[in-house]
């Protein structure tokens, strides 16, 4: 790369990243006025051309299975999910430190992971946002959830999200769209729960059962995963990055990889360096102020990157907390052989994407082995068939011929899954920092990954799976996931990454030695500089992180804003 | 049925729509669902052509394609896996797959070879009660305590009858053999029909 392009024009804000945290700054800060430049390391996106939607498995010549049977280890191996999202990239690798194991989840695309995400829209609670003086571990947040929770309102109201009121003080209500009707499996895990005095209340996904600002309700094709093209679900690629192009203020420059944060005398952030991958070569975009939402890790390794001799450490790392406090969900899964979901009948069980009923964490109001608190999810019935779901019963039962078609049909539909998804406490074991070693195919040094679960996220686990046994007994069912209490993967620990809610690497705090942010999102050394992604999260609650994301990027934009219109930034 | 360069229109004019009309990137319902029939339509139309495998030679795929059959044959109530399709997606993902041409190629040469010794004739040309004697021996793990030697024989069945149900149960016969009924465009989900006591 043996020339660097600049060009002349100064945006007034560079918006690096285009998912959940990157969109909701672009929406709010074009329709505020400014004049905004999106970096996106991927191509555009285009759901009409681009989404599985509708399309059977026999549609395809993989059936669904992916090259080579690709889609059977990984789910991103499968020609159905939205693009581009992997667990590894072609000439961008990231390594592991001797004795860690992490998986690292990355879209390459306008939307980034909001595209195939889960649509789990869960608030944080009260109690999430003090922890430590709650239980005296980890920190609290320099913010509340009364601070927070207006933006919690403008994100639901703009996104949609359906849900009920319920008043459970570990699952705050939002402002809901009214829930659809349970499915079978949802009704017989809540049969289960009322037996045993577990909550099971109806889910909060970011699915429209209500036309929402022109967007048509949901058509219950239960495909959310693999994108939707008439948007009634939240991704935004088709929600957030829309409107802000419509103000004619939006540049979205796409296969734009951010290399470094480009600093000026007085330490202000002035632009961006990055790859143009298509023309493999190194352009430079100035802004007056930067968001940095590339997704909790690739933001920490932005500003790693960013050094400079007034940084040595890397932009506004001068506490070192910059790739620290790595956070995981604590993920453990299971499934059972349920009798009467064998017995309904056959009828259209789609549904919304996601489960319609779900688990919140429900022992809030008592002392437990293991401190915080996890929700469960699940699924089962009769979905749409797919490749892989068979092998299961060809290992229990073997042989061939009419018996073990008959078999087949008749133990679909009969299998629940369920899975836990828990706070980890963030530990000193597990961070990210740059390995001194490798760089990628575009010259930028990689991530290191460091980690370990402790103690508390083994205990959570084997709750998890203690509780996913207790449901499926109590409605007549045989549970078949079998854990061990030790080695690679305690009561199905997986390795951390695996559930694809990493955060924490960029930390706020109200004290500039342990944080590299403040409640706005807003780098203590550096003013015009916002880290408003998962990166900035002190705890990870059991709440999925992505409408925590996006409420503090709207917070944040909504402050920047007001900055610039005062003429601070 | 439409044709090709109709369809081109119907998702340029979707695409013209989202950019101009719309601030958000939108299909009307009634749009998708047009589009949706004409994929499938063209697709189906696709299917049933006569098929050159990409990978086994023929006499193995005729193999290939009699096991499938074996593993889920035709009943009253629908086809079996030829009818499916199962044979041409496990030769596609086995052209792709480098285990898969190990453990399927060199499992079906493993059956011949252990026929030509057993009966002193290739699987296909061996008799239904000695193809059936073999096959109950390779379909389940536990004939390994009894003879060892017949360890590859039961790995090579094991994933060929993974392979040959998922070949099966995604195609469209196989779909309707299991009775899901969804995939569609509902203006409302109507819940689960009253579930029985447990």
């Amino acid at each position: 790369m043996p020339e660097i392009i600049r060009t002349g024009k100064v945006y007034d804000v560079c918006v690096i990243g285009s998912g959940a945290a990157g969109g909701a700054a672009a929406k709010v800060l074009t329709e505020g006025g400014l004049n905004v430049v999106m970096l996106e390391a991927g191509p555009m996106l285009h759901p009409e051309a681009d989404y599985k939607e509708h399309v059977w498995p026999y549609e395809l010549a993989h059936r669904g299975a992916g090259i080579g049977g690709a889609g059977f280890d990984d789910f991103a191996g499968s020609e159905f999910p939205a693009p581009n999202g992997f667990w590894s990239i072609g000439g961008e690798p990231y390594t592991k430190a001797p004795g860690s194991q992490f998986m690292w989840f990355r879209s390459r695309i306008v939307g980034g992971r909001t595209n195939h995400w889960g649509r789990i829209a869960l608030r944080f609670a009260e109690v999430d946002f003090r922890s430590h003086s709650h239980d005296g571990s980890g920190d609290d947040w320099p913010l509340t959830y009364q601070e927070l929770a207006p933006y919690y309102d403008k994100v639901e109201r703009y996104i949609g999200v359906f849900g009920s009121r319920e008043n459970i003080s570990s699952a705050p209500d939002g402002i809901f769209l009214p829930p659809p009707k349970p499915r079978c499996s949802d009704l017989l895990v809540k049969r289960g729960c009322d037996k045993l005095g577990i909550l099971c209340v109806p889910s909060r996904l970011a699915i429209l059962t209500q036309s929402v600002n022109g967007r048509a309700p949901c058509h219950y094709c239960a495909q959310c995963g693999r994108g939707c093209k008439t948007a009634s679900n939240f991704s935004s690629s088709q929600v957030l990055i829309p409107p802000a192009m419509a103000t004619g203020r939006l540049t979205l420059v796409t296969n734009a990889m951010a290399r470094e944060i480009l600093v000026n005398d007085e330490g202000k952030a002035q632009g961006v360096s990055y790859i143009d991958k298509a023309k493999r070569r190194e352009q430079q975009v100035r802004a007056k102020a930067v968001v940095v939402a590339g997704s909790s890790c690739e933001s920490a390794r932005l500003l790693l990157n960013s050094r400079s001799s007034r940084f040595p450490q890397g932009l506004a790392n001068s506490s070192g907390v910059v790739g620290r406090n790595l956070m995981d969900s604590v993920g453990s899964d299971g499934y059972g052989y349920v009798p009467a979901l064998q017995k309904m009948p056959p009828h259209n069980h789609d549904g919304t994407g996601g489960m319609h009923l779900y688990i919140p964490w429900w022992k809030f109001d008592r002392k437990n082995e293991f401190l915080r608190g996890y929700h469960v999810e699940f699924s089962g019935g009769r979905d749409m068939p797919e490749a892989g779901e068979f092998h299961g019963v060809c290992q229990q039962y073997q042989g061939y011929g009419l018996d073990l078609k008959r078999r087949c049909k008749e133990t679909y539909g009969a299998y629940l899954g369920l899975s836990g998804r828990g706070e980890m406490i963030p530990n000193k074991n597990s961070y990210c920092d740059i390995d001194p070693n490798v760089v990628d195919e575009w010259g930028i040094p990689v991530l290191r990954f460091h980690f370990q679960w402790g103690e508390n996220e083994i205990k959570m686990a084997h709750d998890m799976q203690e509780t996913f046994r207790a449901i499926v007994e109590a409605v007549g069912g045989t549970y078949l996931t079998k854990t061990e209490s030790t080695g690679e993967f305690p009561y199905g620990l997986p390795p951390g990454g695996t559930i694809i809610h990493e955060t924490g690497t960029v930390r706020m705090g109200n004290d500039p030695k342990t944080s590299a942010l403040n409640s706005y999102c807003q780098a203590h050394e550096v003013k015009n500089l916002f880290v408003t992604d998962g990166a900035c999260f002190v705890t990870n609650p059991d709440k999925n992180p992505t409408l925590s994301i996006l409420a503090l990027s709207w917070r944040a934009s909504e402050y920047l804003l007001e900055e610039a219109r005062k003429g601070s930034i | 049925m439409l044709t090709n360069i109709s369809r081109r229109d119907v998702l340029k004019n979707l695409a013209v729509g989202v950019s101009a009309g719309s601030v958000l990137r939108m299909i009307p319902l009634q749009a998708a669902e047009h589009v949706h029939r004409m994929v499938r339509d063209e697709r189906g139309q696709a299917a049933g052509s006569a098929y050159t495998p990409k990978f086994f030679p023929a006499h193995s795929y005729q193999t290939l394609r009699s096991l499938c059959q074996m593993i889920i044959p035709p009943d009253e109530k629908a086809g079996g896996a030829l009818e499916a399709g199962a044979p041409e997606f496990i030769d596609l993902l086995t052209s792709e797959n480098k285990e898969y041409q190990l453990t399927l190629g060199g499992g079906i040469a493993w059956l011949d070879s252990t026929c030509n010794d057993r009966y002193g004739k290739a699987y296909l040309e061996c008799t239904v009660a000695q193809q059936k004697e073999i096959l109950d021996q390779i379909a389940y793990r536990e004939s390994a305590q009894k003879d060892s030697t017949l360890g590859p024989g039961i790995t090579f069945f094991s994933l060929l009858r993974d392979l040959t149900t998922d070949g099966f149960f995604t195609s469209k016969i196989g779909i309707e053999y299991l009775e899901y009924i969804g995939n569609t465009y509902l203006a409302e989900f109507h819940g689960c029909p009253p579930l029985p006591e447990s």
